[in-house]
């Protein structure tokens, strides 16, 4: 107790010198970046997220042949959770003499409770987005309904009895991509003139679904609950599982954004643990001179470990004004991403922060502190005496577990905290090992350069411990901060690869094996470059391995699903090119042995099926067995027609086939598809276009996201590095004090104080290119699924950035030491 | 005034020696010191440079521990003593003055003068602490800091802290080697006078013969042995 009023008063006092504030600033520094990336990763993570669940308009969606019992409304209702109904079915709508298919979709109030429908007021018109469904009596159509039936904006059309007035052209709906199935133009009206239809009945194909949503923690609570009561007749679909593109693309953003969580938590700590050591080592003469007027040991480590958490707690104040401060001009800059009904991230990011900062604290000083323990009192007398060195262990350890701590909090991918913890570990040893290679090797120039450089690489080599740990934290803020650079560019690289100009942009579906040929002849006699064909033949899966698929048992509880629905069989030659082999191997081309089939990686993980298993079809009531040859991933981003299972040529040769094919028509080349349809009106065109811009938006949102917390983070690190070298000053600032004092001028101490952080940086800029080259490598392949390539333009980067940073924020420390008077700074000097 | 190790002895070295182990061996700085020190002496510790005055200075205040023999503190034997119960000791009985004032950069004079005072759990340490700085003549400067105190006011305070507690033992290490003769001989004055107030056993490092010459008795080292130890006629 008296030790902690003692901390106290003399932490007051402590503050008004100025003693603490670097470490002070450290701390401040460390929380509000902290918190600003938090914050910021919550807001676009959540953002993003949001916009990949508009795919679904809704965060779930349950379906149904039957009308959906009242009971799930409710229970939705508990969990404060949103409900709209739809019910949709194909029928025919008449306008006059002209008809034509539509599939019909009749909504509730909130539809859709994600994204928002765009109509425009007449064909071909200016698009506005509205926050209302249409009235009784009303009726939004796609402008191909109007085209066929040669209707517009005004007219009535008959929905089965009822008759109801087109009052808009529907361009947008958020969840316009779901439900491939669907391949009629919709008609979008409101369920209240449902029954005046009469076309709900027996024997109506209706579907049923109930849109879901509401805040995170609800949606998962409630998506827990039902897992087990849910019956086989309902189906439960998640935004993930129905939009495997837009996901893969916030899925990336998302995890550039935990990275950049993990690079500033790495900054931070660089910027603590060398402000903590400076905080230890200056403490020193006091300690001694407190023993020797007869204080205990444990006296100083309490005063010290009480004022390291006074620090921290006024330090944590003031970083989580400021990070709040950060957050809300943030917020205004990415106003336009992050609008909308997101839940308030509260006080989570700052508290994390601040914790975060108190760990780190903590974990990097308290070893030096505890040591300072051992400080002995003969100190007052030879000043020359010190401390053992506190155990490396610990102090490795302790900063080692806090960084890992900290990192599993906020990034919770253990593969990440794996990679990014072993390559700094790795990288750190690199650098110190290296950094005392460098240091003792330029101490031997020293005797051939100009007097500046002498004293300069002389200064290094005789800190050689201390330079070298300079050396580390600058290489591993260097590090960290190419790391960022290249990830952002190689991630921006690899989404816009995905998001090709060529990628294909229409579906075609129900193209009859004979229409194939005629199909190539239109597009090719109108310059458009023609579709490859799959063949799709349907078949229900009845056998696996001799066993009925109802009895078996499955890992995953979505096997069941999937292998009791339909299953669209295709067969290739060879493997697509957006497709890549897992496991087994790929069919010679010429192969017409016994039927093989390739399963996709998914399908395999979920059902534990494997290479070797049997499936067996029911196809148009013949039966058909494969053995299963090969896994396969598929890469949604391709736009390419994809199918789970795909058969050995041949295999499927005896059963009814269609086809489909996707291709990209520019808009000037879309009278193309007029004629396609008017040749062939059986075949469905589907406009990926708007699907595309949709994930385009994402994309877009997404980096631009990310350039802008990758800015962020990256001033927070060069202020860290600036921090860094403020830390490093003291001693110089005496030692030019004396240089000066014995008549050397002001330039060539300057000059000289500069040529030792010249080669500290360089020293450092090289080290850090290395590790970042090897990083990135591994990051992008092993993370972010994207081609890794070397950049030598990185080394000339890392080396300018080492020699800028440390130069220019030595030069302002320098500059305030050298330019003192040396009386000052001598009468400052210890005694 | 007697140089027995009796009762009245506050202060006694018992064989001590002290080695330490270099890169070219090991190196005997203290060889079998043996004295005692009544209370209220002053003793002188004379000798050449590195005769090993700082390192005896440093043993019997039990900042270091001798590789030989034991030094006996206000009836305590230092030797038996952990780091912890040596630096109690200090608090209950010693003070010191540095060669190079040892003042806390960060506090102000009047705070460093308090330190001492707080360590051994004072509660008047400021009152007590404002009375001393007024006797070593700094009441105008009490809020100055050690940075903006010349060398001689630096010590001045240094004075103060060492006499606050009113130790029975003072340890001053060459305390006007870094001040000019003038400063350094109002700097002794000073010193002799409190001690004679206090009553307080003075143990003074110097260089300075004349110092020496003031105070009741004078140890002579060279070359880390006791060579001489004499009574100074007052
Ligand atoms: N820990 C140590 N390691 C090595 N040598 C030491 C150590 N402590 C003291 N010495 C040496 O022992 C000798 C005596 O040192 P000490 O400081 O006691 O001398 P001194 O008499 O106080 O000299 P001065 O008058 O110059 O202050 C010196 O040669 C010193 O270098
Ligand atoms: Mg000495």
């Amino acid at each position: 107790m008296k030790a902690l009023a003692f901390a106290m008063r003399s932490f007051g006092r402590e503050l008004r010198s100025g003693e603490v504030v670097v470490l002070l600033s450290a701390v401040i520094l460390a929380v509000a970046a902290l918190t600003a990336v938090g914050f910021l990763t919550d807001r676009i993570g959540k953002a993003v997220e949001r916009q990949a669940n508009e795919v679904l308009a809704a965060d779930l969606r349950l379906r149904s042949q039957d009308p959906i019992p009242n009971s799930w409304r409710k229970l939705a209702a508990d969990y404060e959770l949103r409900t709209a109904d739809m019910v949709l079915f194909p029928t025919v709508v008449f306008a006059g003499d002209e008809s034509a298919l539509t599939t019909l979709l009749a909504v509730t109030e909130n539809y859709p409770l994600r994204g928002t429908v765009r109509i425009s007021d007449a064909l071909f018109s200016e698009q506005r987005e509205v926050d209302r469904i249409p009235a009784a009596g009303e009726v939004w159509v796609d402008s191909a309904l109007l085209a066929r039936v040669g209707a517009d904006v005004g007219d009535t059309l008959s929905v089965g009895e009822a008759e109801l007035r087109v009052a808009a052209v529907v361009t947008y709906r958020p969840d316009q991509s779901i439900g491939f199935a669907s391949l009629a133009p919709t008609l979008l009206m409101n369920t209240a003139d449902l029954d005046a239809t009469g076309l709900i009945g027996v024997g109506s194909r209706v579907r049923y679904a109930l849109l879901i949503a509401g805040q995170a923690e609800s949606v998962s609570a409630f998506n827990d609950a039902i897992q087990d009561q849910l019956p086989d007749s309902l189906r439960l679909r998640s935004a993930e599982e129905s939009s495997e593109r837009a996901y893969a693309a916030a899925d990336r953003a998302k995890r550039f954004l935990s990275l950049t969580a993990v690079i500033s938590l790495l900054l931070s700590a660089v910027a603590i643990s060398m402000s903590a050591r400076r905080f230890a080592h200056r403490r020193m003469d006091t300690v001694a001179l407190m023993k020797s007027l007869g204080a205990t040991q444990g006296f100083v480590v309490s005063v010290a470990i009480a004022q390291l958490i006074a620090l921290g707690f006024i330090g944590v104040a003031a970083g989580s004004v400021v990070g709040f401060a950060a957050e809300e001009v943030l917020s205004w800059i990415l106003a336009d991403i992050i609008r909308g009904d997101l839940p308030d991230p509260g006080p989570a990011p700052i508290m994390l922060a601040s914790g975060s900062a108190m760990v780190l604290l903590v974990g990097f000083a308290l070893p030096s502190l505890i040591q300072l323990r051992n400080t002995p009192p003969l100190r007052v007398l030879r000043h020359d005496v010190m401390p053992p060195a506190p155990s490396r262990i610990l102090v490795g350890g302790l900063s080692l577990a806090a960084v890992a701590v900290l990192l599993y909090t906020s990034v919770g991918d253990p593969a990440m905290l794996v990679i990014v913890l072993g390559g700094i570990i790795v990288i750190a040893a690199a650098l110190y090992l290296v950094g005392r290679g460098l240091v003792a090797t330029m101490g031997r120039f020293r005797s051939g350069v100009g007097v500046a450089w002498r004293y300069g690489l002389a200064n290094v080599a005789r800190r050689g411990r201390a330079s070298a740990v300079q050396v580390v934290a600058f290489g591993l803020g260097l590090t960290v901060l190419l790391l960022l650079t290249l990830v952002r560019t190689d991630l921006l690289d690899g989404w816009r690869q995905t998001l090709d100009q060529d990628a294909p942009n229409h579906f075609l579906i129900n193209i009859q094996r004979s229409e194939t040929e005629s199909v190539t002849d239109i597009f090719e006699s109108r310059g458009v470059m023609p579709p490859d064909y799959a063949p799709l033949v349907r078949a229900r899966m009845t056998l696996i391995n001799g066993e009925s698929v109802k009895d078996r048992e499955y890992p995953a509880e979505d096997a069941q699903w999937f292998v009791n629905r339909e299953q669209n069989l295709s067969w290739a030659e060879a493997l697509s090119s957006s497709n890549e082999l897992l496991d087994g191997e790929w069919w010679p081309p010429d192969y017409d042995g016994p039927p093989l089939v390739s399963i996709e990686e998914e399908v395999a993980l979920e059902t534990g099926l494997g290479i070797g298993d049997t499936l067996q079809f029911e196809i148009a009531g013949q039966q058909l067995e494969a053995k299963i040859a090969s896994v396969r991933r598929i890469n949604w981003d391709s736009f390419m027609p994809n199918f789970f299972l795909v058969l050995s040529p041949g295999a499927l040769d005896e059963y009814p086939a269609t086809f489909i094919a996707s291709m990209r028509v520019e808009d000037e080349q879309k009278a193309a598809l007029v004629d396609l349809v008017r040749e062939h009106p059986t075949i469905s065109v589907i406009d990926l276009d708007s699907i595309l811009q949709q994930v385009r938006g994402i994309i877009e949102k997404a980096s631009m996201a990310v350039q802008a917390v990758f800015f962020f983070t990256l001033a927070a690190g060069i202020a860290v590095l600036f921090a860094a070298v403020q830390s490093t000053i003291d001693e110089r600032r005496f030692e030019s004090a004396m240089l000066r004092a014995l008549g050397a001028r002001k330039r060539i101490v300057f000059s000289g104080v500069m040529a030792e952080f010249a080669a500290l940086g360089a020293a450092a800029g090289i080290l850090a290119s290395a590790g970042a080259s090897i990083l990135a490598a591994v990051l992008a392949t092993q993370l972010f699924d994207l081609p890794y390539t070397f950049n030598p333009l990185l080394w000339v980067a890392g080396v300018a950035a080492g020699l800028l940073v440390v130069c220019a924020s030595g030069y302002f420390a320098a500059r305030s030491a050298i330019n003192s008077a040396p009386v000052d700074v001598l009468r400052g000097a210890p005694g | 005034m007697s140089n027995d190790s009796g009762d009245s002895a506050v202060l006694a070295a018992h064989s001590i020696s002290k080695k330490v182990s270099s890169p070219e061996g090991s190196l005997t700085i203290l060889s079998d010191v043996s004295f005692s020190i009544a209370a209220g002496e002053s003793v002188a510790v004379v000798g050449p440079s590195g005769a090993g005055k700082s390192t005896l200075l440093a043993l019997l205040a039990g900042l270091d521990l001798p590789t030989a023999g034991y030094v006996v503190l206000n009836g305590v034997n230092l030797g038996e003593l952990d780091e912890d119960g040596r630096a109690r000791a200090r608090a209950e009985g010693v003070g010191f003055v540095f060669q190079s004032f040892h003042l806390v950069p960060s506090l102000n004079a009047l705070e460093n003068v308090m330190l001492p005072l707080e360590l051994a759990g004072r509660d008047d340490a400021r009152d007590a602490s404002r009375a001393i700085i007024e006797r070593v003549g700094l009441k105008e400067r009490w809020s100055h800091y050690p940075a903006q105190l010349s060398g001689g006011e630096k010590q001045r305070v240094a004075i103060a802290r060492a006499f606050a507690t009113e130790p029975a033992v003072l340890f001053a290490d060459e305390p006007t080697g870094n001040l000019d003769t003038r400063t350094g001989e109002t700097i002794m004055e000073l010193m002799f006078e409190l001690n004679r107030k206090s009553s307080t056993t003075l143990v003074l490092v110097t260089h300075d013969n004349s110092l020496a010459g003031r105070c009741d008795r004078m140890l002579s080292l060279d070359a880390g042995k006791l060579v001489a130890d004499t009574q100074v006629a007052a």
